[in-house]
């Protein structure tokens, strides 16, 4: 109980944050047609912000069954690094039915605060995942209710809060570790490199964002080998 | 509206097992330096490649975007928390957001 409350309070902030993103995302799909229950019930049950975004683009047109099997896997690959990366860092008894259970809240943002301790919990890991899952869900069931009610500007701004909180789990550990530091550099002008050179700017950011990792990764992992048990970044 | 379950089975379904396969499926310890090192600094990268360029037109407004960012990530530099730094980077674009359409 105790591990699951550290974790509760850990992942406000990310709760937080979606609630601002997939408000935006239920707005989005109800512009596309589809109604509130069907927004929401879409969030509870695939908890992912690119891939949401592309699936209800897709689900627009009939029968285009094999592009969405193509475009989640593409979007989403980056998970199957960061599920194994997690396997490394979770305790002795996170094991069968609970990394089955567990491994559906593994995001981008549950999983980069589940990286930031030494041993994950399950107990721990369903406390940082409960409010994320929680505000994904909200958010989307406001936004498809009341979205067009908020002031234009307010929901422009509101768009900043994910990417504010991006931010807040990189610059700490870059700084001080010239490694991460480096690899994030390296990270962000390829990224640049995918979204402005026109050659390659038709590359679904799913893809780009995969590819930029881990190449990133990749030259970090060559120059900058991590020995024995010095990998914690704090 | 079967079209909608059979679309949604695929988006929640795909999603799913490529998040828990393998975190399932690998139970031992990566021993191998590199691989340990890949693995992590993969956060990181995932984070600064879905950050930038797109948040500089998050808003909307480059500025706004740009600015908010800015004095989000001074604060993330002296080790301030994520809630704060987000709400301040909210807060700091909607000012500029603000100010930008009165003048």
């Amino acid at each position: 109980m105790k591990q699951y409350l550290r974790g509760l309070r850990l992942g406000v902030p990310v709760g937080l944050g979606y609630l601002s993103v997939s408000f935006t995302f239920g707005i989005m799909a109800i512009s596309l047609g589809f109604s509130w229950w069907q927004a929401v019930l879409i969030s509870m049950v695939t908890l992912t912000s690119a891939g949401q975004l592309a699936g209800i683009q897709v689900m627009v047109n009939p029968y285009q069954y094999v592009t969405m099997l193509v475009s989640q896997l593409t979007i989403n690959m980056r998970y199957s690094f960061m599920s194994i990366s997690l396997s490394q860092r979770v305790s002795p008894s996170f094991k069968g039915i609970k990394r089955w259970l567990l491994g559906f809240f593994i995001t981008d943002e549950i999983f980069a605060i589940a990286s930031q301790e030494e041993n994950v919990d399950p107990k721990l890991f369903l406390g940082i995942a409960t409010t994320p899952w929680i505000g994904w869900t909200l958010g989307t069931l406001l936004g498809s209710l009341i979205g067009n009610v908020l002031p234009q500007v307010v929901m422009c701004a509101l768009c900043l809060a994910i990417y504010g909180m991006f931010l807040a789990i990189v610059i700490p550990p870059a700084k001080k570790s010239k490694p991460i530091m480096i690899v994030v550099i390296i990270s962000a002008i390829l990224s640049c490199i995918f979204y402005y050179v026109p050659l390659f700017s038709g590359i679904p950011s799913g893809i780009s964002i995969s590819i930029c990792a881990i190449l990133s990764s990749l030259i970090g992992a060559f120059l900058f080998p991590i020995e024995s048990e010095v990998s914690k970044n704090d | 509206m079967t079209d909608f379950f059979i679309y949604l089975l695929i988006l929640a379904g795909s999603t799913y097992l490529i998040r828990a396969i393998p975190f399932v499926a690998i139970k031992r310890n990566i021993t191998n330096v590199y691989v340990r090192s890949f693995l992590s600094y993969i956060p990181y990268a995932v984070l600064v490649a879905m950050t930038v360029p797109s948040a500089f037109y998050a808003t909307g407004n480059l500025a706004s975007s740009v600015i908010g960012l800015f004095v989000g990530g001074v604060f993330a530099f002296r080790d301030k928390g994520l809630t704060f730094v987000a709400v301040v980077s909210c807060g700091v674009a909607l000012l500029v957001d603000l100010i930008l359409t009165l003048i």
